[in-house]
C-alpha cells in the first residue's frame, strides 16, 4: 500500500509517494527522489556519511524510517549553497582541504553546519574534534576537517557580528 | 529486513494495544531499525511512538521525570541535567555520536539490545535471541563479555552509557501497561541471565515505557562522574565504565553511589561499595577498598580476564574524579580518561 | 554525470605544479555533485544484493529461491543452477593482476561472506529482503582460520610475481661476528580497507554495448577484464569512474558481483545497481592479511648492524597465492653487511588478500621499526642516533646508488619540530599529569614505481587546451594535481586547460596504486603537451610571417599560452595565432609515461615521523598526542594536497596501531566485527595534533618530472613510531597489533 509521506526538502515541500514501509529516508533521499548528495557508507549509523538535518539537528538518515518523520524540514547538502554562492562551512571545507574523495564530505559538511548552529564547541579544537567524530573520514582528513569547521564558525562569527 | 505494517500511534492506548508479541516499539529507531536490518528482529508491525505527548522533562519533588521520547541530545542538555545529574549528562555525551544522540530516545537507551556480536549474528545460537539455543559466545570471542552476573546461557552485557548513570543516581522506569502503570528500579531493570536464559523480559506485551524518574540528587549534585574505557578517543562502546556520585562533608563521605557499565547483562550498581564508603575519607585508599567490593565474585567468561581489573581501576578513577568535584562545564571529550591532555 | 567533469564556482587557490592549488573537483564535493557509481539512477534501474556465504568452507545444498522470488518487487533470483555463463572462468587468471574471484560457478563455499546468489528486485528494500529469504543450507567443513588454524605452505612468489626471499652477504658469518643479537617477533592483524564509498557497480547494456559506472583505480585494466570475462569487445565497453570514495588497493581489482551485474542487466535487458553492504565488503575485495614475523638483529660493537633477517608467515586464501611481502620492508632502510629476507604461507578459510595502502612495507615496517628500536635501547643509543649509524649510503639490496635520498635531513626537520633532543632514554621517564607519556620514532620509506601510461594533449583554435587519461581520483587529488602537471607541459595557465579523465575511451594511464599514478600519468600528460608544443613550435618556426621564424637553434620557450624566443624575449607569439595561421583548429600531440629500461638507482621515498603518546597507567587507553613527520618524495606538484595524503598515511598508522584488527570466530570462519562499530578506524578526536612537513629533494633519475610519490609513505614508519613511543611511555613492547589496552595493564 502505497503512503504519501510529505517533507520539506531544502524549502520545497514535496509529496512523495512510498510504496515500500521499509524505506529509510537515506534511500527516500537516494534512490526515489534522486538527491544523491547525502551517501550511503554503512547503512547502520556507524560513519555519519549519510547525516542531513532533520528540522535543524544532525541525524543518521540511513536508521530514519521514512514514514516516521512525515511533516518534517529536510536540508541535505544540495541545499546548502544559493546559486553558485557556497555556504561557508563549504567554502572552508575547500580552503583547508577537509577531504579528499569526497565521500563522506556532505556527512561532514551537514555535520559541522550542525555544530557550529549547537554553538556548544565554539573555538575550541578539541571540541570540535570529539563533535565531528561521528563522521568517519578514511581518507582521514581529519585535520582539515577541524581546521575548516573552525574557519567556518570565525568566518559565520563574523557574518552575525555584521 | 521483512515487510512489516507501519502505524502511527496517537494515544498511549493505542501504542500499547499495539505493542504486542509480533509488534515493534519504533521510538528513534538507532537500535530497532539496526537490529531489523540484519535479521536479529523481525517484527511484522511497527508501532510508532513518536508523536505520543512523552517529550517533556518536568521537575519533580527536587528531581526529574523525563519522557521516555525526550532525545538524549536534548536529555544531556538539559539545565537541570547539567546541574544536579552532571554524569548523566557525561554518560549521554560519552555515547554513540551527535548525530544518533539526536535520534535516540531515552526509553530507546534503556530497551537498547546487547552488542554481543552472536546476538547480532542471526547464524549464531543465542539464548537471548532465540531461547534454548545456546551460547556462542562461551569459547567464541569474548573481550567485550560479561564479568559480572553472567551464567553459562548467557555472557553478554548491557551497552548503554546513560543507564550506567541513571542507576546511580536510583533512577525509576516507569511502565504503562494493559494491568495499569508499575515502576521499576533501573538497576533492576534488565534481567539478569539464570543458569537457563536470559530470565524474564523486561516488558511484557502490551507495556511501554513512558518515563524515567530521577529522585533528588541531594548532596552529590556537584560530586558525579563518569569515565569511560574506550579503544578509541570517541565514538566507541565501553570496554568498561563507571558511574560514581558522592555526597561529601567536612571531609567525610555522607553518601556513596557507584555503578559499573560493559560489566555485566545490566548497569552493575555496587551496593556493597557504596555503604563501606559512608563515612569514610574521600581517599584512594577507600576507593580501592570500594573498588574490590564492586568486583567481589567477578569472573571472566572468556578471555577477558583483564576487564575485572579495568573495571575495579574505573570504578576508583570515577570516584576520584567525583571527590574532585564535578567540573563547572563538561570535558571537551566527555569521559574520557583524557581530559584536558591534548590542546594541540 | 557528464562526460567532461564541469567546474563551475571553482573556488581556488594557486596556480600551475609546484603550488599549492585547492581541489579543481572541491566544489562538486562539496555541494553532492560529485557524482560516484551509486549515485547514477538509469532510467528503469534495477537493484541487486548479494546473499552471502555463512560458512567458511564446504558447499551449499539449498537456497530458497522460490521464498525468495516470492517476495513483493524480486525479479530474479541467480544462484549456481541458472546463472549465465560468462566467456572465461572467474577461476582464470587473465592476467597478473586478476584474482580469482566468485561469480556463482558452483556450489563450493571457500570463505564467509563469499557471494553464494544475486537478487534482483524493483527495489533496493526488496532485493535486501529476497537475499535473507534464500535461507541456505549448507554441508559445511571445518574451517581453517587464522596463522595458528591454517595449512602452512611455501609460496613461489609473494605480493604480484616477486620472489619470495632475497640473500646479500654472508648471513651466518656475520651473525657468529656480531657483539649483539637480537629477536623480535610482532603479530599484525587482518585488516581491512573500508574505503566510505562501498564498492558499487551500475550496468547497463544498449544492443551489444555495455556502459558501467564502477569505482576502478586501473579502468584500463578493469576494461580489457570486463571484455575478457563477458566476452565482449573491448570497445564496446565503456567505464565511467570519474570518482572513487576511497580506494586504498582494494578498488583495483575486478570482483565476481560486478562481472555478475553485467550478466544479470543483459539477462533481463533492464540497467541493474548493486552497492556492496559494509559487511560485504569484508572477504570478497580484498584485505591486508594477518602475519607473524620474525626479525633477527646482529650488531657490532660499535652499534653497526651486521646481519638483518626478516621473516614474514602472511596468510593467504585457499584458492589464490597474494602473500604480504612483509619481509622486503627490511630490504633498503638500514645498512646491513648481511641481509635475508624469507617468507611463507598459511592457507586459511577467507577471501583472498590484496594490496592494501603500503601492502607489505607498512606491515613491515611496523615490525622492522620496532626491532630496530628495541636494538637502539639495548645498547644505549639515542633511537634516532642508532638509526643515523646504521643510515644506508647505498641500497643494500642491490648495492645501488639511491636516485636521490634526503631522509637525514627528514630526520633533522621532524626531531627540531618535534623536539626530540629532550628525550630521556630511558622508559617511563616522562609524565603528564597522571598520564604517561612516550616518544618514539620511526622511518618511513616507500618505493617509486612506474607503470605504463599514455595521454592526448590537444591545443584549440582560441589557445585553450583539451588533455585526455583515463586516471582515477581516488581522493588523492589527480584531478587537480594531474591538470596542473599538464598545464605546465602545454604552456598555459590552468585555466585555460580542460582535463578530461576517469572513464575508459580515453588514452590508458595506468594503475592509480604503488604511489605512482602522479609519476606515470603525469609523466604522459607532461609529454603529450610537449609533443603538441613541439609541432606547434615547428609551424612558427618555419612560418615567415611569425615573430618566431627563425629562431631555429635557439628555439623557443612555451608559457602563458605563447612561444617565446629563447635568444630575445621581446619576440612572442600567442598559441591562437600560429594555429590560425596554419589554418588548424586543432593541434594534437601524443605522450607516454614509464620507465625506460632497467633501472640503475635505487629509488625510494623517505621520511622520518616522530610520535608522543599519552597512555593512562590504569586503564592503557592510548591517545597519540602529537605525530610530526618530515618526507622527501621528490618534486611536490602540489604541496596542499602532498600534505593531506601523507597526513591521511599517517594517521592510517595510528588506525594500524591502535585500533584496527578484524576478528575471526575460528569456530566458524565468521567475522565478529564485520562493520564500522566493531571494527575501528580512527575518529577526529583521535587525532590531536599532526603535521607532515616536506623536505626539499631533486631527483634527476626517478623520472623527468623528478616524482616520486606520497600516497603510501606516511603509513610506514608511523606505526613503529606510536609503538615505540607506547614502550618509551610504559616499558612494555608490542608483541602484536593493534596495542590494546589489556597489553598496557
Amino acid at each position: 500500500m502505497t503512503q504519501i509521506l510529505n517533507l520539506t526538502i531544502n524549502g520545497t515541500s514535496q509529496d512523495i509517494p512510498i510504496d515500500d514501509p521499509r524505506a529509510t529516508l537515506l534511500d527516500v533521499l537516494r534512490e526515489r527522489i534522486g538527491l544523491t548528495g547525502t551517501k550511503k557508507g554503512c547503512d547502520r549509523g556507524q560513519c555519519g556519511a549519510c547525516t542531513v538535518l532533520i528540522d535543524g539537528r544532525r541525524i543518521n538518515s540511513c536508521l530514519a524510517l521514512a514514514l516516521s518523520y512525515d511533516g518534517a524540514e529536510i536540508t541535505t547538502v544540495e541545499g546548502l549553497a544559493q546559486g553558485e554562492l557556497l555556504h561557508p562551512v563549504q567554502a572552508a571545507f575547500i580552503e583547508a582541504d577537509g577531504f579528499q574523495c569526497g565521500y563522506c564530505t556532505p556527512g561532514q559538511i551537514m555535520s559541522a553546519v550542525a555544530l557550529i548552529a549547537e554553538g556548544e564547541a565554539g573555538l575550541d579544537p578539541e571540541r570540535v574534534r570529539e563533535g565531528m567524530s561521528g563522521n568517519l573520514c578514511r581518507c582521514a582528513a581529519y585535520a582539515g576537517i577541524t581546521e575548516a569547521v573552525l574557519k567556518a564558525t570565525r568566518a559565520m562569527n563574523r557574518e552575525d557580528a555584521a | 529486513m521483512n515487510l512489516f505494517e507501519y502505524t502511527r500511534a496517537e494515544t498511549l492506548d493505542a501504542a500499547m494495544s499495539a505493542a504486542t508479541e509480533d509488534g515493534a516499539i519504533l521510538a528513534g529507531g538507532t537500535n530497532l531499525l539496526d537490529l531489523m536490518k540484519i535479521g536479529v528482529v523481525n517484527p511484522t508491525r511497527l508501532i510508532d511512538i513518536t508523536r505520543l505527548p512523552l517529550h517533556d522533562i518536568e521537575e519533580h519533588d527536587g528531581g526529574l521525570r523525563i519522557g521516555a521520547m525526550v532525545r538524549n541530545a536534548d536529555l544531556a542538555r538539559h539545565p537541570v541535567i547539567l546541574s544536579r545529574f552532571p554524569a548523566v549528562a557525561e554518560a549521554l555525551l560519552s555515547g554513540a555520536s551527535a548525530q544518533l544522540r539526536n535520534a535516540a530516545s531515552t526509553g530507546g537507551n534503556i530497551m537498547q539490545q546487547t552488542r554481543c556480536s552472536y546476538f547480532q549474528d542471526p547464524l549464531s545460537p543465542c539464548n537471548r535471541r532465540e531461547p534454548g539455543s545456546g551460547c556462542a559466545a562461551i569459547g567464541g570471542e569474548t573481550r567485550n563479555h560479561a564479568v559480572l552476573g553472567w551464567t553459562e546461557a548467557c555472557i553478554a552485557t548491557h551497552p548503554s552509557d546513560l543507564c550506567v548513570a541513571l542507576a546511580a543516581y536510583d533512577a525509576v522506569v516507569e511502565i504503562t501497561g494493559p494491568d495499569g502503570l508499575r515502576e521499576v528500579p533501573m538497576e533492576s531493570f534488565h534481567p539478569l541471565p539464570d543458569a537457563n536464559g536470559t530470565g524474564p523480559a523486561p516488558l511484557q506485551s502490551g507495556e511501554i515505557i513512558t518515563h524515567i524518574r530521577l529522585p533528588d540528587s541531594g548532596g552529590m549534585a556537584r560530586n558525579a562522574r563518569y569515565v569511560k574505557l574506550r579503544e578509541r578517543t570517541s565514538f566507541a562502546f565501553a570496554i568498561v565504565s563507571a558511574a560514581a556520585a558522592l555526597e561529601i562533608q567536612d571531609g567525610r563521605i555522607v553518601q556513596a553511589r557507584l555503578a559499573l557499565g560493559g560489566v555485566a547483562a545490566r548497569p552493575w550498581r555496587a551496593r556493597t561499595a557504596e555503604k563501606a564508603l559512608a563515612d569514610q575519607s574521600p581517599t584512594e585508599e577507600a576507593f580501592a577498598r570500594a573498588a574490590d567490593l564492586a568486583l567481589e565474585g567477578a569472573a571472566p567468561s572468556g578471555d577477558n580476564r583483564a576487564k575485572i581489573t579495568l573495571a575495579r581501576r574505573i570504578a576508583i578513577r570515577a570516584l576520584t574524579r567525583a571527590a574532585a568535584g564535578t567540573p563547572d562545564r563538561l570535558p571537551a571529550l566527555p569521559a574520557s580518561v583524557f581530559e584536558g591532555d591534548c590542546n594541540g | 554525470m557528464a562526460d567532461v567533469m564541469n567546474i563551475q564556482g571553482h573556488v581556488r587557490l594557486g596556480s600551475n605544479a609546484g603550488q599549492s592549488m585547492t581541489r579543481r573537483d572541491g566544489v562538486l564535493k562539496v555541494t553532492g555533485r560529485a557524482t560516484y557509481a551509486a549515485d547514477n539512477r538509469p532510467e528503469g534501474v534495477l537493484h541487486a544484493v548479494t546473499a552471502t556465504a555463512g560458512i567458511a568452507r564446504g558447499r551449499v545444498t539449498h537456497l530458497d529461491t522460490a521464498a525468495a522470488e516470492a517476495h513483493p518487487g524480486v525479479v530474479k533470483v541467480y544462484t549456481p543452477a541458472n546463472r549465465p555463463d560468462l566467456a572465461v572462468s572467474p577461476d582464470e587468471k587473465i592476467h597478473g593482476f586478476a584474482w580469482r574471484t566468485e561469480a556463482l560457478q558452483d556450489d563450493t563455499v571457500r570463505y564467509a561472506g563469499q557471494p553464494i546468489a544475486l537478487v534482483v528486485a524493483e527495489t533496493l528494500e526488496a532485493a535486501t529482503e529476497g537475499s535473507h529469504l534464500l535461507a541456505p543450507r549448507y554441508d559445511a567443513d571445518t574451517p581453517r582460520i587464522g596463522l595458528d588454524g591454517g595449512v602452512p605452505f611455501q609460496p613461489e612468489t609473494i605480493s604480484i610475481g616477486r620472489p619470495p626471499s632475497l640473500e646479500v652477504g654472508d648471513i651466518d658469518a656475520a651473525r657468529t661476528g656480531a657483539a649483539r643479537h637480537f629477536e623480535t617477533v610482532i603479530e599484525t592483524p587482518a585488516q581491512y580497507h573500508n574505503a566510505l564509498e562501498p564498492h558499487a557497480i551500475t550496468a547497463q547494456w544498449t544492443g551489444d554495448r555495455l556502459e558501467i559506472d564502477t569505482p576502478n583505480q586501473a579502468i584500463g585494466l578493469a576494461k580489457q577484464s570486463f571484455a575478457a570475462y563477458l566476452g565482449v569487445n573491448p570497445a564496446h565497453i565503456l567505464i565511467r569512474s570519474p570518482f572513487l570514495g576511497g580506494g586504498f588497493g582494494s578498488k583495483a581489482i575486478l570482483f565476481g558481483a560486478q562481472l555478475l551485474v553485467a550478466l544479470a542487466a543483459k539477462d533481463l535487458d533492464r540497467p541493474i545497481k548493486l552497492a556492496l553492504r559494509r559487511d560485504q565488503m569484508y572477504g570478497p575485495v580484498g584485505h591486508r592479511p594477518a602475519t607473524r614475523q620474525t626479525l633477527k638483529l646482529d650488531v657490532d660493537t660499535r652499534g653497526h648492524i651486521a646481519a638483518l633477517e626478516h621473516h614474514t608467515i602472511a596468510v593467504a586464501s585457499s584458492f589464490d597465492d597474494f602473500i604480504e611481502n612483509a619481509s622486503n620492508a627490511s630490504h633498503s632502510v638500514y645498512a646491513t653487511t648481511a641481509l635475508r629476507t624469507t617468507h611463507a604461507g598459511i592457507r586459511a578459510d577467507t577471501g583472498t588478500p590484496g594490496p592494501m595502502r603500503a601492502p607489505g612495507e607498512a606491515t613491515g615496517s611496523a615490525a622492522l621499526e620496532v626491532a630496530i628500536d628495541d636494538a637502539a635501547y639495548a645498547l644505549g643509543f639515542d633511537p634516532l642516533e642508532f638509526r643515523l649509524r646504521n643510515y644506508a649510503e647505498t641500497d643494500p639490496a642491490t648495492g645501488m646508488q639511491f636516485s636521490s635520498k634526503a631522509l637525514r635531513e627528514c630526520y633533522a626537520q621532524a626531531a627540531e619540530a618535534f623536539g626530540w633532543q629532550d628525550r630521556p632514554l630511558e622508559p617511563g621517564s616522562m609524565k603528564q599529569g597522571r598520564l604517561l607519556k612516550g616518544w618514539g620514532m620511526g622511518t618511513a620509506q616507500f618505493p617509486c614505481p612506474m607503470f605504463q601510461a599514455a595521454a592526448h594533449a590537444t591545443l584549440r583554435a582560441d589557445g585553450s587546451a583539451v588533455v585526455e587519461t583515463s586516471a582515477a581520483d581516488m581522493g588523492q587529488g589527480a584531478w587537480t594535481s594531474l591538470a596542473q602537471i599538464a598545464a605546465d607541459g602545454l604552456g598555459i595557465d590552468i585555466d585555460r586547460l580542460e582535463f578530461r579523465s576517469g572513464q575508459s575511451n580515453l588514452p590508458d594511464a595506468g594503475v592509480a596504486g604503488g604511489s605512482g599514478h602522479t609519476a606515470t600519468a603525469g609523466t604522459a600528460l607532461f609529454n603529450a603537451g610537449a609533443d603538441t608544443i613541439r609541432q606547434l613550435a615547428e609551424l612558427a618556426l618555419n612560418d615567415p610571417a611569425s615573430p618566431l621564424f627563425g629562431a631555429d637553434n635557439a628555439g623557443v620557450t612555451a608559457r602563458g599560452g605563447r612561444l617565446y624566443r629563447n635568444d630575445d624575449d621581446t619576440r612572442s607569439e600567442a598559441y591562437e595565432d600560429i594555429l590560425a595561421r596554419a589554418g588548424l583548429d586543432l593541434l594534437r600531440g601524443e605522450g607516454k609515461g614509464a620507465r625506460e629500461g632497467e633501472p640503475e638507482r635505487a629509488m625510494f621515498s623517505h621520511g622520518g615521523v616522530f610520535a608522543e603518546v599519552l597512555v593512562d597507567p590504569d586503564l592503557g587507553q592510548v591517545r597519540v598526542s602529537r605525530l610530526i613527520g618530515a618526507f622527501a618524495a621528490g618534486r611536490i606538484v602540489n604541496p596542499h594536497l602532498a600534505r593531506s595524503q601523507l597526513l591521511g598515511g599517517m594517521i592510517w598508522g595510528i588506525g594500524f596501531a591502535l585500533q584496527e584488527e578484524a576478528i575471526h570466530d575460528v569456530r566458524t570462519g565468521r567475522f565478529t566485527n564485520a562493520d564500522l562499530a566493531g571494527y575501528h578506524i580512527p575518529v577526529n578526536a583521535d587525532v590531536p595534533m599532526i603535521e607532515a612537513l616536506t623536505v626539499h629533494e631533486d631527483d634527476p633519475f626517478v623520472n623527468s618530472l623528478g616524482i616520486k610519490g606520497v600516497g603510501e609513505l606516511g603509513v610506514t614508519g608511523t606505526v613503529g613510531a606510536i609503538a615505540n613511543a607506547v614502550w618509551h611511555a610504559t616499558g612494555i613492547r608490542p608483541k602484536r597489533f593493534p596495542i590494546h589496552p589489556e597489553s598496557l595493564i
